[in-house]
């Protein structure tokens, strides 16, 4: 799926990110290389399944390859989450980027989380809880308070999240 | 007697063609099937046949420096400070590719071609020689397409389709008036020597980068000025024009590219003065800029029409049908070749509906006009090359401005996605461009999400500390969230005003309230829609990420938000006055906010308990349909406490009246919980679940909107973006409850988490 020059630059980068050439990386040396990224910690979250320590360079690849620029480009996302792959859809890359815990919701605290951490110093803990409670209530249908993957995918419907989540050189 | 008519004449000719064509935009139809240029050139036909039939001359007015040195800078300053600065950025290669390269292209090939035919015996043209030919080309190049955006902003195209058209049009003037003067210059030479040519390369280039680099040094300047602008608001527009114009007059002064200049100065000027100039300083400027432009623009089409009749034409069959012939078949084999050079580089590539689009948008205009007008007389031949002109510019206009919309309505080329504005799709974009960041990072490939991130570290740490007075970054979520709720708020604001003419009254309030059960989920999609179509006029931007689109010849309407802003400030400042909070209102106060750093919350924000308690008074108010020109200027400031005086005129009296400060202490006194700052983010909550949740029912009073509004207001200061501060007693409500009000929430909130 990812073509060979583009394979062997992904092994060059995943060695030089192993700094301790034990052919696999840990979380910290992922976090290192994303240290200025205010989600970096979490975009690592996501390479590692629960309870994995060590990627390995397949995973890496395989995990990167769902950056792939696709043909379906334009029409935006409509391709529906198979549980049982590997290979999932942007918008569930996306969505697990705020479900860390894996239960299938974004509740109100991971909304925070992610607001607290890409907002940072600039708002105070009351105007994020207000953002993230409009969200909530932009987004949710069911009442429940939590936000579920389909209501995520449709409050982003309109979104191109093909065309955003996907990194050109990866063809 | 004569003599005296003609400047007269030409005098009132210009005010009623104006007026006529305010008045054709009356009768919307017209405007959509004719673009406002046909209009124009038809006025200026007529005016010149009238002219022509009492042997007058046109006023010799239009030349070449009154045309470069006052007509131009406003036509482009209009264009460059109205640029959609985020859709430019993220598509500048392409724009850039087109503009210069495509001008290049369309003026090589029109210029060799036509020399080629130029040996043709039976045209008589003989005589031109190539680097007339190649002046001319030059000239014919100048893309115009207004009439082009009209229509596609109408229709809402797609955005890369719409700022590849608009940015093109912008920089290949600035690519033509440099080739202009190029070939003029040689074209008065005898001999044209290899290394002119490549002399004439090399400063094309100088000419284009030199004058981009003048034009941001302009801005930043231009920007670091209005940083210190806050006492003396009113020449912050004068500020920005005279730089501009500045910019303008030295790259001519150093005969580089003033066109790029002026755009330059005011694309970068543009993000960082809108956060230091007043509110009403942005808008005279938007406003003044918008006028420039439209009446240099309009001159134009006038003369042009009237110079069709009145002049001396030279016509040549030949010579000018081959013109057009060629002006079609190079622009068309120019968007093709280049499109298909261009589109691997692309995310979003240019499908054939696209490229036709682009391809046919090349309308020629004003400025070729002009060029052509003000050529040099030496050149042998500048007769038949203004009529040739002005025949290219007819038929374009009025043919090709006719027919696009119908034809880009036929083909379907793709439209774009108005977001509708959520905070959802605001977070979620945000993330993903945290991720993609970051996965660029991992992969060690740095494309545009990098470059982007970048910048925008660099703006927010070293940029805008500098140039911006108040320099706290403030990231788009929130400035979006802010904008939204300043939105709900003016729309409660605008329903509640329709019924209350000065003052808020409880009163009428209550009445309302009995009524307005029903309306409820009717209103939701209304309300929906209204705010879909709100936002999607093209509201004054906080930052630009938040808005896409601008209209290039409409400015946004905001006055009916302004006018009850600014009557309920008159009276909100009247009944306040009165009060002891007066030592809380700035003497020197133009604008009605806070003192720098005041925030009233701490006082007042008890009140609301109070009017908690009485939820009915501020409950359902009954919503009328509301218009859809909402413009509420958001600006980035934040948590207005100030507002609570409002709430205590409501509640006290239903006009204006005095509002004690012992009355507000005793408010204090009853609750224990100091409500600091979270008026400003309760109101928020019934908002939302208002337009988001239909089965909610519970409405802000006017309460919020005042709130809100008063936080608008402050916001035209902008003095503090300080944050609000968390309240201790913050939690999330039980949503099940239908509770009615904001208002009333409060007291049931408890820690929950």
């Amino acid at each position: 799926s990812v073509s060979a020059a583009h394979l062997l630059r992904l092994h060059q980068r995943f060695q030089l990110l192993d700094k301790d050439s034990s052919g696999s990386l840990r979380s910290e040396d992922l976090e290192a290389a994303l240290s200025e990224n205010p989600i970096g910690v979490r975009i690592v979250g996501a390479f590692f399944q629960l309870g994995q320590e060590m990627v390995d360079f397949p995973s890496f690849v395989r995990i990167l390859a769902h950056f792939r620029p696709t043909e379906k480009n334009r029409t935006g996302d409509g391709v529906q989450p198979d549980p049982g792959t590997q290979m999932k859809c942007p918008s569930s890359v996306a969505f697990q980027l705020y479900d860390r815990d894996r239960d299938g919701k974004i509740s109100r605290t991971e909304l925070l989380q992610v607001l607290r951490e890409m907002l940072g110093l600039q708002v105070t803990e009351e105007q994020l809880q207000s953002i993230a409670e409009r969200a909530i209530q932009e987004a949710n249908l069911d009442r429940d308070d939590t936000i579920c993957f389909d209501e995520f995918r449709k409050s982003l419907e309109k979104v191109n999240i093909n065309h955003k989540l996907s990194v050109r050189f990866l063809e | 007697m004569e003599a005296k008519l003609a400047p007269a004449t030409g005098g009132r000719c210009c005010t009623c063609w104006r007026e006529l064509t305010a008045g054709f935009h009356v009768y919307h139809k017209i405007t959509i099937w004719v673009p406002e240029s046909c209009l124009l050139i038809s006025i200026g036909l007529i005016v010149g046949a009238i002219m022509h039939s009492v042997h007058e001359e046109p006023p010799a007015v239009l030349s070449s420096n009154v045309f470069f040195l006052y007509m131009l800078p406003p036509i482009v300053l209009d264009s460059g400070y109205f640029m959609p600065t985020r859709l430019f950025f993220e598509n500048v290669g392409t724009v850039l590719w087109f503009a210069v390269v495509g001008t290049l292209w369309n003026s090589i090939g029109i210029g060799v071609s036509l020399f080629a035919i130029c040996h043709i015996e039976a045209f008589g043209v003989q005589d031109i020689n190539l680097q007339e030919n190649l002046l001319f080309a030059a000239i014919i190049s100048a893309v115009d397409p207004v009439a082009v955006l009209n229509v596609f902003e109408d229709i809402s195209v797609n955005e890369q389709l719409y700022i590849v058209v608009f940015g093109e049009c912008l920089f290949s003037d600035a690519v033509t008036v440099v080739l202009y003067s190029m070939f003029t210059f040689v074209a008065e030479m005898e001999v044209v020597e290899p290394e002119d040519v490549f002399l004439g390369v090399a400063r094309f280039f100088v000419v284009g980068l030199g004058g981009m680099g003048f034009g941001v040094l302009f801005g930043f300047v231009a920007a670091f000025t209005t940083r210190f602008t806050s006492k003396v608001r009113e020449i912050e527009p004068l500020l920005i024009f005279m730089f501009s114009y500045l910019a303008y007059l030295v790259a001519e002064l150093f005969a580089i590219s003033s066109i790029m200049a002026i755009v330059c100065c005011a694309l970068t000027m543009k993000y960082y003065v809108e956060e230091n100039v007043s509110q009403r300083s942005s808008t005279t400027i938007r406003h003044v800029v918008k006028m420039l432009g439209s009446i240099s623009e309009t001159l134009i089409f006038f003369f042009l029409g009237v110079v069709t009749i009145t002049t001396e034409h030279e016509w040549n069959w030949g010579y000018i049908l081959f013109t057009l012939l060629f002006t079609f078949l190079w622009r068309g084999l120019g968007v093709l070749v280049l499109t298909l050079i261009i589109n691997p580089f692309r995310t979003i590539p240019f499908n054939m509906k696209d490229q036709f689009g682009l391809a046919y948008g090349g309308l020629r205009g004003a400025i070729s006009f002009a060029l052509a007008f003000t050529l040099p007389d030496s050149i042998g031949r500048k007769q038949l090359f203004i009529t040739a002109t002005i025949a290219v510019i007819l038929f374009t206009v009025f043919l090709q401005g006719i027919s696009i919309r119908p034809l880009i309505e036929l083909i379907n080329v793709r439209r774009t996605n108005r977001d509708v504005e959520t905070i959802n799709v605001e977070i979620h974009s945000r993330l993903m461009e945290h991720t993609m960041a970051g996965i660029e990072d991992l992969c060690g490939q740095w494309s545009h999400f990098y470059w982007k991130d970048k910048f925008m570290k660099f703006n927010n740490r070293i940029l805008r500390r500098i140039l911006i007075r108040d320099s706290r970054a403030e990231s788009s979520i929130v400035a979006l969230y802010k904008k939204l709720e300043l939105q709900n708020a003016m729309e409660i604001l605008d329903t509640v005003s329709g019924d209350i003419s000065a003052a808020p009254s409880l009163v009428s309030l209550q009445g309302e309230k009995k009524e307005s059960t029903t309306p409820k989920k009717t209103f939701m999609a209304e309300d929906l829609k209204n705010m879909h179509d709100l936002l999607s006029k093209n509201m004054y931007k906080i930052r630009q990420r938040t808005v896409a689109f601008t209209s290039k010849h409409a400015l946004p309407n905001d006055n009916q938000p302004r006018e009850i802003l600014i009557r309920r400030h008159a009276n909100i400042r009247r009944s306040l006055r009165h009060g002891s909070f007066q030592s809380t209102i700035p003497r020197s106060q133009k604008y009605f906010s806070l003192p720098t750093g005041q925030n009233l919350g701490s006082k007042y924000s008890s009140v609301r308990r109070r009017y908690a308690d009485d939820h009915e008074t501020m409950s359902e108010v009954a919503y009328p349909t509301r218009r859809s020109r909402f413009n509420q200027p958001k600006r980035s400031s934040s948590g207005a406490m100030m507002p609570l005086h409002m709430l205590e005129t409501l509640k006290e009296v239903p006009s204006t009246d005095v509002l004690n400060e012992s009355q507000s202490e005793s408010f204090s006194k009853d609750h224990g919980k100091p409500q600091t700052g979270s008026s400003y983010s309760d109101s928020r909550f019934p908002t939302h679940r208002r337009h988001f949740n239909p089965p909610f029912d519970n409405n802000n009073g006017s309460a919020d909107d005042l709130r809100n509004e008063d936080e608008a207001e402050e916001e035209q200061r902008r003095r503090h973006r300080g944050a609000l501060r968390p309240p201790p007693s913050w939690a999330a409500e039980p949503r099940d409850d239908a509770l009615r009000n904001p208002l009333l929430r409060r007291p049931q909130w408890n820690p929950k988490k």
